[in-house]
C-alpha cells in the first residue's frame, strides 16, 4: 500500500457518460499515482476509449470530475491537458507532411517547445533516419513512434496510450514494452489500455478493469492475479486411473477439459493434460501415493492464473462483449 | 497558451502542403487561356461583321432590343430587362464609349463578372470544404483537441487561414487573368471609364446616379464585391465541414446549394421570398452593372445585409458546435 502516499497525477471520480439515452458509462473512478504504469482492461466495447476520450476532453463527461495534477479538465481543459500526452486509438498523423513537419506543427500549439527538445524527442524515439519522410510513407510501428514523440514533446507528467500494442509485430511490442519502462523510470506516469491481459500482465503496475462501462476492480497487478486459483497440471502414464483416484477427493478439484481458464498456448504442448485444483502442499503426497501404485509421472506443473481468468472471475455470470 | 499567430501558421501550413491552392492555380493556368481565345474570337467576329464599327453594331443592339420590346412573345420580366439594357446602351452610345472595346482590363472585368455565381465559390470550396472534415476523416483532429488550446482557438485559426486562401484567390485570379489576357488584348486600359450607379426600379433605369469612374477603380469595387460573396461562401462551408464528416459529403452539399442559386436565380422572380436565401444573393458585381436583380426588391445593400446575416449565422453554429460537440470517432 506504499503506492498511497505517492502524488496523485490522474484522478477520476464518478465519470458517468449518457449519449443519446444510452448510459455508456456508468460510474468510472481510480487515481493514478505518480511513476507507475496503470493499465486499464477491459473488452472491446466495455468503454474503455470512450473514458480515454474523456480523460483528454475529446467527449465531455454527463458528470463526475477527472483531475490532472491539480487542474480539472472540466474547467480548465487548457492547463490540464498541458500535463499529458496522448495517443488515442491509432497515431494519426498529417499524411502530407515529413515527420519533422508533424511535430513541428504540434510544438507550435504549445508554448516552450524548442527545436532541440524536438530533435531530443525523434531521438528517444529512434526515428532520426526517417523523420524527413512524408508521414504516408511510414509503416505502422513508426507511425506509432512519431505518435509517441509527439505526446513527449510538452514533457507529459502522464503519458496516455490507448491500444499501444495494436497492429504491431511481436518484435515491435517487445520493443514498446521496453520504452515503457524506461520512460516510467524517467518519473513520468503511464496509463495504458488494452483488453489483452497479457499486455497488462506484463507491463502494469496496477490495473482498473472495466466492463460495461463500469469498473469492477482496481489495484495492484499481482494482488489481483493472487485472488484467482492457481492450476495443477499432471502428465502421467495411465490417465484414466488417476483420474479416476482423484475424483471425489476433498482436497482436489479435478477440472473437466471444457471448464478450465488456461490458456491455449500453455496447453498446446502437453499430452493427455490433468488440470486439477490442490493445494501445493499436497502436491508430494498424491506423487507418491501414484509411484505406490505403479503410475508413471511424466510432469507436474502449477500454472499461474491469468489476468483474463481473473477478469472472468470478477465479471462471473455476466455476459462479455 | 499557444500563440494564436502560431496557429494560423499551422493551418495555412497545411492547406499549402495539402497543395490546395496549387491546385487552383492550375486551374486558372488551363481555363483563362481558354476564355481569352473564346473573346478573341468574339472580338474579330463582331470586327468582321461591323467593319470595326462598334457603334452601329451598338446602335443595331438598340435597334434589336427595342423591337423585341413591342413582341408579344416576350415574357414581362424580360421587357424590363431589355428597356434597362437599351437605356444603357444608349448611354454609351451618347458619350462616344466604346463598351466592347478589348483590352486586358476589361477581360478580366467580364470574366469576374461571369467567375462570381459558379467558379469563384468552386475555387473556394475546394479550401474551405475540407477544412475541419478531413480532420475528422483522418483522425487527426484527436491530436489537435488533445493540445492544450482551446477549441474556439484552433477554429478561429482555421477561419483565418482560409481568409487569407480566399483573398489570395481573388488576388491570383484578378492577377493572372491580367497577365494572361494581355499577352493578346494589350496590358491597357486601366483609365478607360465605365459607368456606375445604374438603379433599376422596376421597368426603369434611373440613370440619375450615374457617374463615370476609371476601369481600375471599377476593377477593384468589383473584386471587393466578389471577395465579399466568396468569404460567405468560404463561412458556410466551414459550418458544412464542421458539421459533415465526410469532405465529399461537405464539397456535394455546397456546390449543390450554390448551383441551386444559379437556378434559382433564374426562374425565381415571382418567388419573392426566395431573395432571403443566400444563394441567390451571390452575384454581388452584377449591381454595379445595372442589370437587373433577378428578384425585385433585391438591391445592394439588401444583398449585402442578407449575405452577413448568414455568415453570421453560420459562424455561430460552426463554433457552437465545434467547441462542444463529442469526438466520438
Amino acid at each position: 500500500m506504499e503506492a498511497r502516499t505517492k502524488e496523485i497525477i490522474l484522478s477520476v471520480q464518478g465519470l458517468k457518460k449518457t449519449i443519446g439515452r444510452k448510459p455508456i458509462i456508468h460510474q468510472v473512478s481510480f487515481d493514478v499515482y505518480a511513476g507507475e504504469i496503470f493499465g486499464f482492461l477491459g473488452p472491446n466495447g466495455s468503454g474503455k476509449t470512450t473514458t480515454i476520450r474523456m480523460l483528454v476532453d475529446l467527449i465531455k463527461p454527463s458528470a463526475g470530475k477527472i483531475v490532472i495534477c491539480g487542474d480539472n479538465v472540466g474547467t480548465h481543459p487548457e492547463k490540464a491537458l498541458s500535463h499529458i500526452g496522448c495517443i488515442v486509438e491509432n497515431p494519426e498523423m498529417y499524411g502530407y507532411m515529413t515527420g519533422w513537419e508533424n511535430l513541428e506543427h504540434f510544438a507550435r500549439m504549445q508554448a516552450g517547445i524548442t527545436i532541440d527538445r524536438i530533435t531530443e524527442v525523434v531521438e528517444i524515439v529512434g526515428l532520426d533516419q526517417r523523420i524527413h519522410d512524408k508521414v504516408k510513407t511510414y509503416s505502422l510501428g513508426m507511425r506509432q513512434r512519431l505518435g509517441i514523440a509527439q505526446a513527449l514533446l510538452g514533457r507529459p507528467k502522464l503519458l496516455i496510450l490507448d491500444e499501444p500494442t495494436n497492429g504491431l509485430d511481436p518484435k515491435g511490442i517487445k520493443e514498446l514494452r521496453e520504452f515503457i519502462r524506461k520512460l516510467a523510470e524517467s518519473g513520468m506516469s503511464l496509463f495504458i489500455s488494452s483488453h489483452l491481459l497479457s499486455e497488462i500482465q506484463l507491463m502494469c503496475d496496477r490495473v482498473a478493469i472495466i466492463a460495461h462501462g463500469e469498473v469492477i476492480a482496481v489495484g495492484e497487478v499481482e494482488e489481483l492475479v493472487s485472488q484467482a486459483g492457481t492450476y495443477t497440471i499432471w502428465q502421467v502414464g495411465d490417465t484414466t486411473e488417476v483420474k479416476r483416484m482423484l475424483s471425489g477427493q476433498q482436497d482436489v478439484q479435478l477440472i473437466p477439459d471444457n471448464e478450465h481458464r488456461i490458456d491455449e498456448s500453455i496447453l498446446s504442448g502437453l499430452h493427455h493434460p490433468i488440470i486439477t485444483i490442490m493445494d501445493e502442499d499436497k502436491i508430494s503426497e498424491w506423487v507418491s501415493r501414484f509411484v505406490s501404485a505403479g503410475i508413471a509421472i511424466h510432469s507436474v506443473q502449477r500454472v499461474a492464473p491469468s489476468l483474463e481468468e481473473l477478469f472472468l472471475k470478477l465479471t462471473e455470470g455476466e455476459k462479455i462483449g | 497558451m499557444a500563440n494564436l499567430l502560431a496557429l494560423i501558421q499551422n493551418e495555412t501550413l497545411k492547406v499549402w502542403k495539402k497543395k490546395r491552392f496549387a491546385v487552383v492555380v492550375l486551374i486558372l493556368l488551363i481555363l483563362i487561356p481558354i476564355f481569352v481565345y473564346a473573346n478573341l474570337k468574339i472580338a474579330q467576329n463582331s470586327a468582321d461583321k461591323f467593319h470595326a464599327d462598334w457603334r452601329s453594331e451598338l446602335q443595331s443592339r438598340i435597334t434589336d432590343n427595342t423591337n423585341a420590346l413591342s413582341s408579344d412573345r416576350i415574357p414581362e420580366e424580360w421587357k424590363q430587362w431589355r428597356k434597362a439594357l437599351v437605356q444603357q446602351l444608349q448611354y454609351y452610345l451618347d458619350h462616344d464609349i466604346n463598351p466592347e472595346s478589348p483590352n486586358a482590363v476589361t477581360f478580366t472585368r467580364r470574366f469576374m463578372d461571369n467567375a462570381v455565381s459558379l467558379f469563384v465559390p468552386l475555387m473556394v470550396l475546394a479550401i474551405a470544404s475540407d477544412l475541419v472534415s478531413s480532420e475528422r476523416s483522418s483522425g487527426t483532429i484527436k491530436m489537435l483537441l488533445t493540445r492544450p488550446v482551446r477549441r474556439w482557438r484552433i477554429l478561429f485559426a482555421k477561419l483565418a487561414a482560409l481568409t487569407l486562401y480566399v483573398s489570395l484567390i481573388m488576388f491570383t485570379t484578378v492577377l493572372l487573368c491580367y497577365l494572361i489576357s494581355g499577352l493578346v488584348f494589350g496590358y491597357k486600359g486601366w483609365g478607360e471609364p465605365v459607368f456606375v450607379g445604374f438603379q433599376v426600379q422596376g421597368a426603369d433605369v434611373d440613370t440619375s446616379g450615374v457617374h463615370a469612374v476609371t476601369q481600375g477603380v471599377y476593377l477593384l469595387m468589383q473584386a471587393g464585391l466578389i471577395w465579399f460573396s466568396a468569404m460567405v461562401v468560404a463561412i458556410i462551408a466551414l459550418m458544412v465541414s464542421v458539421l459533415v464528416r465526410s469532405t465529399a459529403a461537405s464539397f456535394v452539399t455546397m456546390m449543390a446549394t450554390i448551383i441551386a442559386g444559379t437556378i434559382l436565380s433564374n426562374m425565381a422572380s415571382s418567388w419573392q421570398s426566395a431573395k432571403y436565401l443566400f444563394n441567390v444573393n451571390l452575384e454581388l458585381s452584377s449591381y454595379l452593372r445595372g442589370t437587373p436583380p433577378p428578384i425585385e426588391g433585391m438591391t445592394l445593400g439588401f444583398s449585402l445585409a442578407i449575405l452577413g446575416i448568414w455568415a453570421v449565422a453560420a459562424l455561430i453554429v460552426s463554433f457552437t458546435v465545434f467547441t462542444k460537440q463529442d469526438i466520438l470517432n
